[in-house]
């Protein structure tokens, strides 16, 4: 049975099962029956199969540990976190042995205390006491440790051993020789990020965490590593040697550098933020963000607009605030009101897309639009929530068993959410395929074909993945934002809905699978608000004035979005392309300068927070509008932050719903299908392009960072070197 | 008291007090002219049959659990065990290469730098040296003017040290590639390694004119007939 069910596996891949072997012995989580056990004498209910550790935590007993992590395999090799059972002859190691009925366990004896001083002593023996000069200082687990459980005196005499550093690309720095051979890195890199690049080599004192061939890390989420590693060995590149973790001050906020939405932790000194970092949020990113939102914040400091400028001649000259608004004022007002554009940037947040959108609907107008190709809108249509958020949620992917992917490359869309996506494929619950641009994925997946008439092929049944699709209880079928933008996109969504159509349990009140990924974090939110053009929007080509609003991307910036003469403001926080194309410049902030709402791709309303302040005169951007209304003479009715959210709370009540993330019903959904699938004119067929070139440099802020171009290079590099070998050219199944 | 000894050790201490132990092979790999992952390694036709043997044992789901013997096959085909080996192997079985190069560099069987045509394998575990196996280094030291861990500038032999060979009875022992010579003196070690040298025949096993494992002289247990029912019982049972 076994067998069969392999080899049906292995069937249905269209390209080489390059990760089938990665695949673990786990199988899918069981419903398991509660035991009592008992950890220092106090009663914990905990599943059977649990690991002690777990028990103790549950207790409220720290057991102190370097390689169990509770997100990681258990490996079992620090022997830190020993414990005593009752009646057991030896101590066990409380990350790997699993409860039992009635075990009675101790944490806290002489024995134990003994114990943990002679690991720490071990660990320390081949340990460098080079704490004064390693980034890890104050918030390392073997210093801590060190301090709480360990010995006050080593007996360890001889020359310590050294490891010679590796060269594992330019966001990770590696110090071996203060490795303690946890291998939580290694773990993540072969179980979370599924790239297999890190293991161990040699053996017993030889043994050294690496590569083996020199070569930089693949993952997108490599930088999780150094938040792992409880020692110095990986630590931050970028950040070396900046600061120790108690000049810091630590703002918790929201990640902005892809739709998803990620927690993070920005900390910052003085008006520069130093790092930022993932904070725990289970329905997103677990505990992991992307090298993207990690690294690329020097880009803060880089290419930033600190004053208002306005263009003389073929250069820009700085002004005032008073001179710069009641410029942008008069040609506003001079305009012809059907002629005034807004355009909604990748960045963009919910507080001042409201306030511009009141403003340009203040002047007469109706031409909003995203920052994207084309009409700027999506081909779906909005006015059905669930045609452009991600209905499945970003933790309800790991419930699905068939996914389909259309047109998008999660791994550089949400590289957060193809950790998640790749878990049912640990597991063994989930089979894939992809509509689109081949891509490595770190899972395996039946490659239908490169064109949208894949989608087709599948919707009428004449591809094997159909059937798995169609016999699947939580089929999930992921749509790229970059499809809706395509020039016949309405074309390739009502594939879309017709392939809906044909898979019963896609679309219902307990589980909507049909979701679109977006990949702008300003894009949900724009969508929400309306920056769409209605039935009284008239076309770009004959724009008078057109406000960007950060917007950097193809809605802008693509030859022919603007017209030449037409006035063109740019607010934004960096001198990034749509700054070139304007006549008045109006310096905004970035994320980590305001506190606003960005809307995730599952429509999930988060705040960031303001870390430090905007440099020069850059301002929020909602109060750059709101001043601007008040110069050209349309005061704007809100006065403070408060007035503009319960101006928010009317457009979209979603956007006040800090944290929440609310189903669209069936029957709406089902109408929103229906939408969908009246806007296709034509066959669906073309090439489905992918929304993300170059994962390291999407948007203004990755743009001018420093570390993300050297991490482009490098990747750049490690592609076209023989070392890592070029994704092979799928084998593709033909239609049946 | 307690102080005063704590005090007294530390400067007494000095900053290095033995030489630290290292294993002679590197666990990284270096590009080198003949190392390097441009230089093609494929399965010739007789190791294609014998991999597809080894590979059709284990689910194919588990192909992985191929990993080692088809190392062997690839070492004995290319004579070590190159980074392109390890890379192919990887392919073989669908694992990325990183899983491959973590069992390559843990056991020592595996030659991750060239050997000369002639691998000599030298036991110098306790039994083999309690009958010499020092010496016999020494001699094939001074006959090739190599030193353990070396290979000979003509690419014939390579010299190393391993830990028990399992044919202590037949001490000291070396093997040559895949065959041993056992109960060897310097002077047949010697002889040996001329006769490799110069093609001829050489005959494996013990050159002290022992067949086996048996006594040299005559046998010297197990020389009365085997003993029949009732043997040491009590007479009243």
């Amino acid at each position: 049975m076994m067998l069969k069910a392999a080899a049906h596996r292995a069937a249905m891949l269209g390209r080489g099962a390059a990760h089938v072997s990665a695949r673990g012995l786990r199988s899918s989580a069981q419903a398991r029956k509660e035991i009592e056990m008992f950890i220092d004498g106090k009663a914990v209910q905990i599943e059977e199969g649990s690991a002690i550790i777990q028990a103790a935590e549950k207790a409220g007993v720290t057991i102190p540990r370097f390689c169990y992590h509770e997100r990681l395999g258990v490996a079992g090799n620090c022997r830190m976190c020993l414990v005593e059972i009752e009646k057991s002859p030896k101590m066990a190691a409380s990350c790997a042995m699993p409860v039992g009925p009635g075990m009675r366990v101790l944490t806290d004896t002489p024995k134990i205390k003994q114990a943990r001083e002679g690991v720490m002593e071990f660990l320390l023996a081949n340990h460098p006491l080079d704490c004064p000069v390693c980034d890890q200082g104050g918030e390392c687990d073997l210093q801590d440790q060190s301090m709480r459980y360990g010995g006050d005196r080593g007996r360890f005499g001889e020359s310590k051993r050294a490891v010679e550093d590796k060269d594992i690309g330019p966001l990770v720095r590696t110090t071996m020789t203060r490795c303690i051979h946890c291998t939580r890195c290694v773990r993540f890199i072969n179980e979370v990020a599924g790239t297999g690049e890190l293991g161990t080599t040699g053996r017993g004192n030889d043994m050294q965490i690496g590569t083996y061939v020199a070569r930089p890390l693949t993952s997108e989420l490599s930088g999780n590593i150094v938040d792992l590693c409880p020692v110095g060995a990986l630590t931050s590149k970028p950040y070396a040697f900046s600061a120790r973790p108690w000049e810091l001050k630590n703002t918790e906020s929201i990640d902005v550098m892809d739709a998803l939405g990620s927690n993070i932790r920005v900390d910052s000194r003085g008006e520069e933020v130093l790092r930022v970092v993932p904070r725990t949020n289970d329905a997103i990113n677990e505990e992991w963000i992307s090298d993207k939102a990690r690294f690329a914040n020097d880009g803060l400091k880089r290419q930033r607009l600190t004053t208002p400028l306005v263009r003389v001649g073929d250069a820009f000259e700085a002004a005032t605030w008073a001179d710069a608004l009641a410029l942008v004022a008069e040609r506003l007002r001079g305009a012809r009101p059907e002629h005034v554009h807004a355009v909604a940037g990748a960045l963009a947040d919910a507080e001042a897309l409201v306030a511009l959108k009141d403003l340009i609907n203040a002047v007469g107008s109706e031409n909003l639009a995203v920052d994207a190709a084309g009409c700027g809108a999506p081909a779906a249509g909005v006015d059905v929530r669930a045609n452009y958020t991600f209905n499945a949620t970003v933790a309800g992917v790991e419930a699905a068993d068939a996914v389909l992917l259309i047109g998008t490359n999660p791994r550089h869309e949400a590289p957060v959410l193809n950790a998640r996506l790749r878990k049912p494929f640990l597991a063994g619950t989930a089979q894939y395929a992809l509509v689109g641009e081949a891509a490595d994925l770190t899972y395996d997946y039946a490659h239908v074909g490169t064109t949208a008439a894949a989608i087709d092929a599948l919707a009428e049944g004449r591809h094997a993945f159909a059937a798995t699709l169609r016999a699947a209880k939580r089929p999930l079928v992921i749509v790229g934002s970059a499809v809706g933008e395509l020039s016949n996109g309405a074309d390739v969504m009502a594939a879309v809905a017709r392939l809906a159509a044909s898979v019963p349990a896609l679309v219902g009140d307990a589980w909507n699978g049909l979701s679109v990924l977006q990949h702008a974090a300003g894009r949900t939110a724009a969508l929400d608000i309306g920056f769409v053009p209605n039935a009284r929007s008239t076309g770009a080509e004959a724009a008078e004035f057109v406000y960007l609003l950060g917007a950097d991307g193809d809605g802008a910036a693509q030859p022919g979005a603007i017209p030449a003469g037409a006035f063109v403001v740019y607010q934004g926080h960096h001198g990034d392309a749509g700054a070139h194309l304007a006549d008045v410049i109006l310096p905004g902030s970035a994320y980590t300068e305001k506190t606003a709402t960005y809307v995730n791709t599952e429509g999930r309303a988060q705040l960031t927070r303001r870390a430090v302040n905007a440099p020069g005169a850059a301002r929020d951007d909602w109060k750059i509008v709101r001043a601007l209304s008040e110069a050209a003479g349309l005061t704007l009715p809100y006065d403070d932050v408060g007035a503009l959210r319960a101006r928010m709370a009317d457009v979209c009540p979603t956007l006040v719903h800090v944290d929440e993330c609310e189903a669209t019903s069936a029957a709406v959904a089902a109408l929103g299908l229906t939408q969908m699938l009246a806007g296709g004119r034509g066959k669906a067929e073309g090439p489905l392009a992918r929304a993300v070139g170059d994962y390291y440099m999407t948007d203004a802020i990755s743009r001018a960072s420093r570390t993300m171009a050297r991490a482009s290079a490098s990747a750049a590099k490690a592609r076209s070197s023989g070392l890592i070998p070029e994704l092979e050219a799928p084998a593709q199944q033909a239609a049946a | 008291m307690f102080r005063t000894a704590a005090i007294y050790r530390s400067t007494q201490r000095q900053f290095s007090i033995s030489s630290t132990t290292r294993s002679d092979a590197i666990f990284v790999h270096r590009d080198t002219p003949e190392n390097n992952p441009s230089i093609p390694f494929e399965f010739d036709e007789k190791s294609m049959q014998e991999a597809k043997k080894i590979v059709a044992k284990y689910p194919p789901q588990y192909k992985k659990a191929a990993m080692i013997p088809l190392l062997h096959l690839a070492q004995k085909q290319n004579g070590w065990t190159s980074l392109s080996v390890m890379n192919y192997v990887a392919k073989f079985i669908e694992v990325p290469p990183m899983r491959v190069y973590e069992v390559a560099t843990f056991y020592t069987m595996f030659n991750r730098n060239p050997v000369g045509k002639y691998f000599l394998q030298v036991c110098t575990t306790t039994p083999c040296q309690l009958c010499g196996s020092s010496k016999i280094v020494e001699a094939i030291e001074n006959h090739l003017g190599i030193k353990v861990g070396e290979t000979t500038s003509d690419k014939l032999f390579t010299l190393v040290e391993v830990e028990c060979a399992g044919a202590c009875i037949n001490a000291p022992v070396i093997s040559v590639n895949d065959d041993y010579f056992e109960d060897l003196t310097p002077e047949a070690t010697v002889k040996l390694l001329d006769d490799l040298k110069a093609g001829k025949p050489v005959k494996r096993g013990p050159v002290s004119g022992r067949n086996n494992c048996e006594p040299l002289g005559q046998q010297t247990t197990l020389t009365t007939p085997p003993t029949g029912p009732g043997f040491m019982i009590r007479s009243d049972l």
